[in-house]
C-alpha cells in the first residue's frame, strides 16, 4: 500500500492550510446547482417572453433546436428547447415551473422546521406528559406517508394553490426535526455548560437559543435540506398523479401532461425529459449540500 | 438472540394502533370537510354517460341514503371505523357494483411482490457497496465509481422510471411499456406466466433499485468507518485473519444491524415512490388503482387504497421494530 504513505500534493496542501470546513467542494457544487436554478428563474423572467407560457401561444410539439420531430419539423430559435402538446414554450414553462417546485420545498420545510423547533424544545424542556404526547405523536406521524393523505385531501378539494400545497406538505415535515431536537435537548440538558448557565441564573429562553441552538445548527441544516428534498418529491408525486395546482405551471404537472399524451411513445423526449432532468439536477444539488454539511459537522467523514 | 421486553412490545403496539387509527380518521374527516358531494359526482357521471338524468333529485337522495351520507356524523364515523377494521370500504363508484376490497385484493399482491423484490435487492447491493467503499482492499475503481453513482440517490424513483422506460421500452424496445404481465398469457402457476411477470417487472424494480441503493450504501459507509476503527477489527488484523473473513465476519456483521432500523424511517417514502413507479409503468398494482381512482374521482377506492398502503407501512415499521432487538442484543430498550 504505497499510495497511502506518499501523500499527493493536494493532500499536503490541504493539511497545511487552516482547515476551513465550509470550503467543502460538495457543499459548493450543491449550492451552485440550486442557485443556478434560482438564477434561471430570475433571469428568465427578465430576458424571456413570459407570455409564451399560455396554451396555444406557440406551435405544438416542436423539438429543441437541432432536432427534428416525427412530423419532420425542425426546432426553431424562437423556442430553443421545444414546445409541448398544448403549444406552450418549454423554456418559459421551466423558468416558471422550476423555481415553483423549489419554493414549495423550501416553504414546506421552513414551516415544518419551525413547528419542529417549537415542539422539540417543548418536549425536551417540559418533560412529563407534554413530552410523552409529542414523542408519541411524532412517532406516529413519521410512519404515515404524506403522499397518501395528501392524495385524499386534494382529490376531495380539487384545485389548490402553490402555497396551500406547501402548507399541506408541511403538516408532515415536522416529525423528524422534532425527534432530532428533542433527543439533542435531552442530552444537552445534563451537559456542563447548560448546568453552568442555569446556575448563573440564565433564563430558559437564553439557554434554549444562546446555549443550545448553536450546537444544533449543523443537525438542523441537514434535517432541513433532507426535508426540502422530501417535500419536493411529495409535491412532484402529487403533480404526476394529476393533483396539485392545476393552473400554475409546475415541473411535475408538465411531466404528467407529457405522459398522458403518450410523449414517451411519440418520442417527444424534450417534453418530459427537460423537466425530469431539471428535477434531477435539483435533487442532486440538494443531496450534495446535505453530504457537504454532513462532512462539515462530522469531520470523520472528511477525506484527507 | 435477544428478547423482546413486554413494555417495549406494548409501546410498539400502541404506536401501531395509533398510527392506523389516526390515518383512518384523517382519511374519513378530510373528504367531509370538502364542499364536494360524492353523490353529485356519481350523478354527474350518469349524466355524462346518458345525456340527461330523469328524477335527478330522487336519485341523489337514494344515493345519499345508500352511502349513509344522511346519518349523523358520529354514526357515520363509528360505522366507518367498524367497516375499516374488516377492510370493508364500500362499493367503488366508478366501476359501481364492485367492492373496493375486491379491487384492492387484486392489486395488492403485485405491489407487495414488487416491493419485496426491489427492497431486498437494493438492501443487499447498497450495503455491500457501502462496505466496499470503506474496505481498504477494494479495487480503486470501486472506491471511485460508487461515490459517483451515489449522485442518483436523491432522485425519486419516478424520474428514474421515466428515463429507463424511455431508453429500454420506447427506444430500444427491450422491455414492455405497460402492464405486469403479457396480454396473451394466462395467469397461473406456469413457467410462461412467471417469465412474463419477471419480464414486465424488471424495469419497475430496476428503477427503484438504481435510486435507492445509495441510501443504504451511504448509511453503511458511515457505520463501516466506525467499525473500522474498533479494537476488535485491529485485533482481527493482528491475528492475521484473512482480510475477506474480517470484512464479512467482523466488519459487515457489526455494521449492518443498525441499517435495519433505517427501514423504519425509509419505508413510507419507498412505498410512496413505488406507487408512483407503478403509475408510470401502468403496473397492475395499488399505484395504478389509485391513479385510475383519482381520474374517476372514485372516493371509496382512493380512501381504501390510501388506508391499505398506510396500514402496510405501519405494519412494516412494527415488524422491523420487533425484529431488531431479536437480532441485535446490544440494544437495550426502555430508554
Amino acid at each position: 500500500m504505497a499510495d497511502t504513505t506518499e501523500l499527493s500534493r493536494a493532500q499536503i496542501r490541504r493539511m497545511k492550510r487552516f482547515d476551513n470546513p465550509w470550503r467543502n467542494p460538495k457543499l459548493i457544487w450543491g449550492a451552485g446547482l440550486i442557485l443556478g436554478i434560482v438564477f434561471m428563474g430570475i433571469l428568465g423572467r427578465l430576458l424571456w417572453d413570459m407570455e409564451l407560457v399560455f396554451t396555444g401561444s406557440a406551435p405544438l410539439k416542436l423539438p429543441p433546436v437541432g432536432f427534428e420531430n416525427l412530423r419532420g419539423q425542425a426546432g426553431v430559435a424562437a423556442h430553443p428547447i421545444g414546445t409541448d402538446g398544448a403549444g406552450r414554450d418549454l423554456l418559459s414553462l421551466i423558468i416558471i415551473g422550476a423555481p415553483n417546485s423549489l419554493l414549495v420545498g423550501l416553504l414546506a420545510s421552513c414551516i415544518g422546521m419551525s413547528i419542529g423547533i417549537f415542539l422539540g424544545f417543548s418536549a425536551g424542556f417540559l418533560k412529563g406528559r407534554v413530552d410523552d404526547t409529542i414523542r408519541i405523536l411524532a412517532d406516529v406521524m413519521i410512519t404515515i406517508p404524506p403522499l397518501l393523505i395528501l392524495v385524499v385531501f386534494q382529490a376531495s378539494f380539487g384545485d389548490v394553490s402553490l402555497t396551500m400545497m406547501a402548507v399541506l406538505i408541511a403538516c408532515f415535515m415536522w416529525q423528524s426535526p422534532t425527534r432530532l431536537i428533542r433527543a439533542q435537548v435531552l442530552s444537552m440538558r445534563e451537559s456542563g455548560y447548560v448546568q453552568m448557565a442555569r446556575l448563573s441564573g440564565a433564563s430558559t429562553m437564553h439557554i434554549m437559543f444562546r446555549e443550545m441552538m448553536p450546537n444544533l445548527v449543523p443537525y438542523l441544516f441537514g434535517s432541513f435540506i433532507a426535508n426540502v428534498t422530501t417535500s419536493i418529491v411529495t409535491a412532484v408525486g402529487l403533480e404526476v398523479l394529476g393533483l396539485g395546482p392545476q393552473r400554475i405551471p409546475t415541473l411535475g404537472r408538465t411531466i404528467y401532461e407529457a405522459i398522458n399524451s403518450g410523449a414517451l411513445i411519440q418520442n417527444l423526449w424534450w417534453w418530459w425529459g427537460i423537466p425530469t432532468i431539471l428535477l434531477a439536477v435539483m435533487f442532486v444539488g440538494l443531496l450534495l449540500i446535505n453530504l457537504g454539511l454532513d462532512e462539515v459537522s462530522n469531520p470523520r467523514l472528511r477525506k484527507l | 438472540m435477544g428478547r423482546i421486553p413486554m413494555d417495549y412490545l406494548l409501546n410498539r403496539l400502541v404506536t401501531l394502533f395509533l398510527t392506523v387509527w389516526i390515518a383512518a380518521t384523517l382519511i374519513w374527516i378530510i373528504p367531509r370537510l370538502s364542499p364536494v358531494d360524492p353523490a353529485e359526482i356519481m350523478l354527474g357521471r350518469m349524466a355524462a354517460g346518458a345525456g340527461t338524468v330523469a328524477n335527478a333529485d330522487e336519485i341523489l337522495a337514494t344515493l345519499r341514503a345508500r352511502f349513509g351520507l344522511d346519518d349523523p356524523l358520529l354514526v357515520q364515523y363509528v360505522k366507518y371505523i367498524r367497516n375499516v377494521v374488516v377492510f370493508d370500504f364500500g362499493l367503488s363508484t366508478a366501476s359501481f357494483p364492485t367492492e373496493v376490497s375486491a379491487l384492492i385484493a387484486r392489486a395488492l399482491p403485485w405491489t407487495l411482490g414488487l416491493m419485496l423484490i426491489s427492497i431486498t435487492i437494493t438492501f443487499f447491493i447498497g450495503n455491500l457497496l457501502g462496505a466496499l467503499m470503506v474496505w481498504e482492499r477494494s479495487p480503486k475503481l470501486v472506491r471511485v465509481a460508487i461515490p459517483a453513482a451515489m449522485v442518483f440517490t436523491s432522485i425519486p424513483p419516478i424520474l428514474s422510471a421515466l428515463l429507463l422506460m424511455w431508453v429500454f421500452s420506447a427506444q430500444l424496445r427491450w422491455f414492455p411499456l405497460t402492464g405486469a404481465y403479457g396480454l396473451f398469457v394466462e395467469p397461473g402457476w406456469t413457467w410462461a406466466f412467471a417469465q412474463s411477470v419477471i419480464y414486465h417487472g424488471f424495469l419497475p424494480a430496476l428503477s427503484i433499485v438504481v435510486v435507492t441503493f445509495g441510501f443504504w450504501a451511504l448509511g453503511m459507509r458511515g457505520l463501516m468507518i466506525t467499525v473500522q476503527g474498533e479494537d476488535y477489527t485491529t485485533l482481527a488484523k493482528a491475528k492475521g485473519l484473512r482480510p475477506r473473513y474480517i470484512l464479512y465476519k467482523y466488519m459487515i456483521r457489526n455494521a449492518i444491524l443498525p441499517q435495519i432500523t433505517a427501514f423504519a424511517l425509509k419505508i413510507g417514502l419507498l412505498i410512496a415512490g413505488q406507487v408512483l413507479v407503478e403509475r408510470i409503468f401502468a403496473y397492475n398494482g395499488m399505484g395504478k388503482l389509485l391513479y385510475d381512482a383519482i381520474l374517476d374521482q372514485d372516493f371509496p377506492v382512493i380512501q381504501g387504497v390510501s388506508y391499505v398502503i398506510i396500514l402496510m407501512t405501519a405494519l412494516s415499521v412494527f415488524i422491523v421494530d420487533l425484529i431488531y432487538p431479536l437480532i441485535d442484543p446490544r440494544i437495550r430498550h426502555g430508554d
